[in-house]
């Protein structure tokens, strides 16, 4: 009776296991509650044993509670010391007996103790439920245990890859079995020969991680043979990466120069063509990006099914919200200062701290979080580069804004006042602008494309009432650089100081990198005092 | 108008105690305590929380009757991140308002820059933050960890539980970070650890794009060898580092990050379901469990009217030494501050971690040092815990400092005594 229970429930386990040769004995040594008990008491040292007898144990339970152990959804309950896994709905925890796999109602954490676990155990887990998970019928799984045993390089794990790989059709994912297999001899004490074609299938992996295996293989092998060939292998691997590494800064420097023509955009507009210095642009960004967090919560209490559209809510709500308060800034407080430029630093340097304390005010001092929609999370490889889908969406708004700014600027009507006003103002308003009208849109313009940059800002950065004052400067930088009154010019500047920041940083770390592109402008400045694009023309002087 | 009034007050209690076996002081003016944190600038996201939980303790001792038989006062003041405007705000604190006792500072900058007022007018300042250590005035009560209290103990754990062999010590660039970190590469290298396994790293204030610094990261990992983050990087720096720590797919059992600036408020602007089981090292977590902590949360959450308000180490710090300062007051049975001072060594209270907190001669304190991990919660998971430890503010591991020590029990009243030559003054403050 002791072992029919288990035995009934592990046939399908034993049908797959007996095909291919391999019985788990410890499965009748001890049963399941003991071995699932012991992963609930002990230290985490006894733990790491109890993880081991279970996956050893071949229970085809033992996967799912081992997953949910990993996750921290193993609980036990207080009153009758039952284990079940807990998963979150609502505020309550939906339960199920982590033994049987039945479902055991709902309960809250209060009555219930969760299983804890730590980094080592993580670990341990995952190798054991990759072992467990090689023979699994999806092949997203297979490959996923492959991976990880790849990572985890355990001698102990060469058995299970070995079944697996016999019985492994799909070619892709052999291929991932054999590199794990080739980690797996590497860190056991298999004879040289069989070493050396596990380095040559891990260096032709060509990654970061084969190549911390290599180097670790080159500096504890004790074959002089094996020795000399993981560390040729680990040469040729980092020859590959470095070539990578250099498109990878490429890619970074792309994006941070998106994050600063986004910033500096809106600047480019009030400051390149109106010539206000707007010190209170960074909180138009912080503001779009509190417009953000502010339809996302009313997303969350009232209609979470829109979460995803979340952001494609705020961008327009944002535009308006910045655009509004940038046309009261202008007929308030900056009209009354055109032609003291001075004056509009201070007053507008002021504002931005009233902004900033009204916000703190409103919605506290803390970070408020801004979650991501699904379609923005996540990363996906291009070779070694690692693309996260967040950048790569904001680098497309910030090219999406920047040809819609200059769409408007060319072909509307509201664009050519614009360029009127700005280009000789006397003149437009003789030929019958009202040129007020256009300087409080141009500048509400200016604004709400400051907005807009708060929405993709906020999944990057905090969103606290700071978030501002970290763009200012670098948009000053960006607008200066790339030549005032010319949006072209404000691209290339923010992709160039982009890449060159990127390309300085892993060299001169990153406070000299910045001060290294400060003083570049600085002197860039002094060659070409109208910056990269300067505006030909009367408008000048 | 104001006298009168004042007088009739203390005729009237004069009166009433005139049977009772009480204090003299009874029902005199209330005691003033100072609140020196930051409520606007950049520093306001961590100091405001600092402030109120001293409103809240100060409103709760005078519920209990306050101390001496005389109610407490809270002054609170805002020096708006302006380190300057600190040392202008200490001193009205002392001399106009004429406080009993100051409770503030976050910075290291900022307590620096108070230090010659407080030393100057015979002030009482209670830091609460972990810090670079490397100091001890008179004057000040540190309450928040010292190097020993928090970094070491952290590496200890990595170089213990994880095997990690390749440091990246990463922080912000500042006095905290740096003194931090040369103290942990000193230590790292007695313990034997290569300095091409060492890589420091040092990132401005408010840095926001960590691409090519995190890829940096995972490229120094890749070197075969159990890798690991220490982290100094200070307040809003850390949610873009973390967020990209999790876009890389940069996972805790892969490369964890222990962290020394981030606690359960920091973690409150962020989804931590990708930064599972980074660890952090401090003296307290609101996820220990006993029934101290339990009511001081609930009062907390009361407090600010707010049941998911989250509670964290330097809030912990200010509830020890207010407690402490409290119980020295009443065995001094004066406020006067050298009165006060000598009477703090030696005080015990109860920390929330269920253990006593005492007063040592070198003005720091007793505290366990606790290694959590972080859950998907943004709460943490304590996976180690020490016995009590007492703050070391010279750093044995720094040459500079080594000989020094700091005793402020009479004869030796020195906050630098140099144990080789045996004079007071050695180096440093």
């Amino acid at each position: 009776m002791l072992f029919l229970r288990p035995l009934a429930r592990l046939l399908p386990a034993l049908a797959s296991m007996l095909a291919s040769g391999l019985i788990a004995v410890s499965a009748f040594a001890a049963d399941l509650p003991a071995l699932v008990g012991a992963l609930t008491t002990g230290s985490f040292g006894d733990r790491e044993t109890a993880i081991g007898a279970l996956a050893a144990s071949g229970e085809q339970r033992a996967a799912p509670i081992l997953e949910a152990l990993a996750a921290g959804q193993l609980y036990v309950r207080k009153s009758d010391n039952l284990v079940l896994i807990g998963k979150t709905d609502g505020n309550q925890l939906a339960l199920t007996e982590a033994i049987s796999g039945k479902t055991a109602g709902s309960g809250s954490e209060a009555e219930l103790d969760r299983v804890r676990v730590n980094n080592r155990l993580r670990g341990v887990i995952e190798a054991a439920v990759g072992s467990l998970t090689l023979m699994s019928p999806d092949a997203r799984v297979r490959r996923g245990a492959a991976e990880a045993l790849f990572k985890r390089r355990d001698a102990s794990s060469l058995a299970a890859l070995d079944l697996a790989l016999a019985a492994e059709k799909d070619p892709r994912i052999k291929r991932s079995m054999s590199e794990a297999r080739a980690a797996s001899v590497l860190a056991s004490d298999a004879p040289p020969a069989q070493k050396l074609e596990a380095v040559a299938l891990v260096r032709e992996r060509a990654d970061r991680d084969s190549l911390g295996i290599l180097q670790a293989t080159a500096s504890s092998a004790t074959d002089p043979e094996v020795k000399a060939a993981a560390a040729a292998g680990a040469n040729a691997v980092r020859q590959t990466l470095a070539a990578w590494e250099a498109a990878q800064n490429v890619w970074y420097g792309i994006s941070l120069g998106s994050v600063l023509l986004l910033a500096a955009i809106g600047l480019a507009i009030t400051f390149g063509t109106m010539g206000v210095i707007n010190m209170a642009h960074g909180e138009m960004v912080m503001l779009g990006a509190y417009t953000t967090f502010v339809v996302q919560e009313v997303i969350r209490t009232s209609a979470p099914h829109l979460f995803d559209a979340s952001l494609l809510i705020a961008l327009p709500l944002a535009f308006v919200v910045a655009g509004g308060i940038g046309i009261l800034i202008e007929r308030g407080i900056i009209r009354f200062l055109y032609g003291r430029p001075l004056d509009t630093l201070l007053a507008t340097w002021g504002l931005s701290l009233v902004l900033q304390q009204a916000v703190r005010s409103i919605f506290g001092s803390s970070n408020r979080e801004v979650g991501a929609p699904s379609w923005m999370s996540g990363a996906f490889q291009v070779g070694q580069i690692n693309v996260t889908y967040g950048r790569l969406w904001i680098v497309i708004f910030s090219l999406l804004v920047f040809v819609a700014l200059i769409a408007l600027l060319r072909k509307t009507p509201l664009g050519l006042y614009m360029r009127a006003v700005t280009q000789n103002r006397p003149m437009a308003s003789a030929m019958g602008i009202r040129t007020p009208r256009v300087d409080a849109l141009t500048f509400g313009l200016g604004s709400g494309i400051a907005g807009l940059a708060g929405v993709a800002l906020s999944q990057i950065d905090n969103v606290s009432p700071n978030l501002g004052q970290g763009y200012i400067i670098d948009s000053f930088m960006v607008v200066v650089f790339g030549g005032v009154g010319n949006l072209f010019g404000t691209l290339i500047g923010a992709l160039t100081l982009g890449v060159v920041n990127k390309f300085l940083e892993p060299y001169a770390g990153a406070v000299l990198g910045k001060i290294l592109v400060l003083v570049f402008i600085i002197l860039f400045i002094q060659r070409r005092p109208r910056g990269l694009f300067a505006l030909k023309g009367r408008s000048v002087e | 108008m104001k006298f009168g009034s004042m007088m009739r007050t203390g005729l009237v209690a004069a009166g009433l105690l005139a049977g009772a076996a009480g204090s003299a002081f009874a029902q005199g003016a209330p005691i003033k305590v100072g609140i020196l944190h930051s409520l606007s600038g950049t520093m306001a996201i961590s100091e405001t929380t600092l402030k109120d939980v001293m409103l809240m303790l100060i409103e709760e001792q005078n519920k209990k009757g306050g101390v001496l038989g005389r109610k407490l006062e809270a002054v609170v003041v805002d020096p708006a991140s302006n380190w300057p405007l600190f040392a202008e705000k200490a001193r009205e604190l002392l001399q106009k308002d004429k406080v009993a006792a100051v409770f503030g500072c976050w910075t290291s900058v900022s307590r620096k820059s108070v230090l010659p007022v407080f030393e100057e007018l015979n002030g009482i300042l209670f830091y609460p933050v972990q810090y670079e250590g490397e100091e001890s005035s008179r004057n000040v009560f540190y309450t928040g960890a010292a190097p020993n209290q928090q970094a070491i103990p952290a590496v200890d754990y990595l170089m213990a539980n994880e095997k990690v062999q390749r440091w990246v010590l990463a922080g912000t660039d500042y006095v905290y970070p740096r003194t931090t970190n040369k103290i942990l590469e000193a230590y790292l290298k007695l313990k034997g650890v290569k300095q091409e396994d060492i890589l420091i790293n040092y990132t401005p204030f408010g840095h926001s794009d960590w691409q090519s610094i995190v890829a940096d990261i995972k490229k120094f990992g890749s070197a075969g060898k159990k890798t690991a983050v220490v982290s100094t990087i200070n307040g809003d720096a850390n949610v873009p580092f973390y967020k990209e720590l999790g876009n890389q797919g940069i996972k805790a059992k892969d490369i964890p990050v222990v962290a020394f600036s981030v606690g359960e408020e920091e973690l409150a602007g962020i989804d931590t379901k990708p930064l599972i089981g980074h660890l952090a090292a401090w003296n307290y977590f609101q996820s220990v469990k006993n029934p101290t902590n339990e009511a001081f949360i609930k009062t907390w959450q009361t407090f600010t009217k707010n049941p998911k308000r989250v509670t964290n180490d330097p809030m912990e710090a200010h509830v020890i030494g207010f407690n402490m300062w409290i119980e020295a007051v009443k065995k001094a049975g004066t406020t006067d501050p050298d009165a006060v001072i000598d009477a703090m060594i030696g005080i015990a209270v109860p920390n929330l971690t269920g253990g006593l907190s005492a007063m040592m001669p070198n003005h720091h304190i007793t505290k366990p040092v606790l290694i959590g991990e972080i859950q998907g919660n943004g709460q943490f998971d304590v996976v180690s815990s020490t016995a009590l430890v007492l703050g070391d503010e010279w750093s044995d591991y720094l040459p500079d400092s080594k000989d020094l020590i700091s005793d402020w029990r009479k004869p030796m009243s020195c906050g630098n005594f140099n144990v080789v030559t045996g004079k007071c003054g050695g180096k440093g403050k």
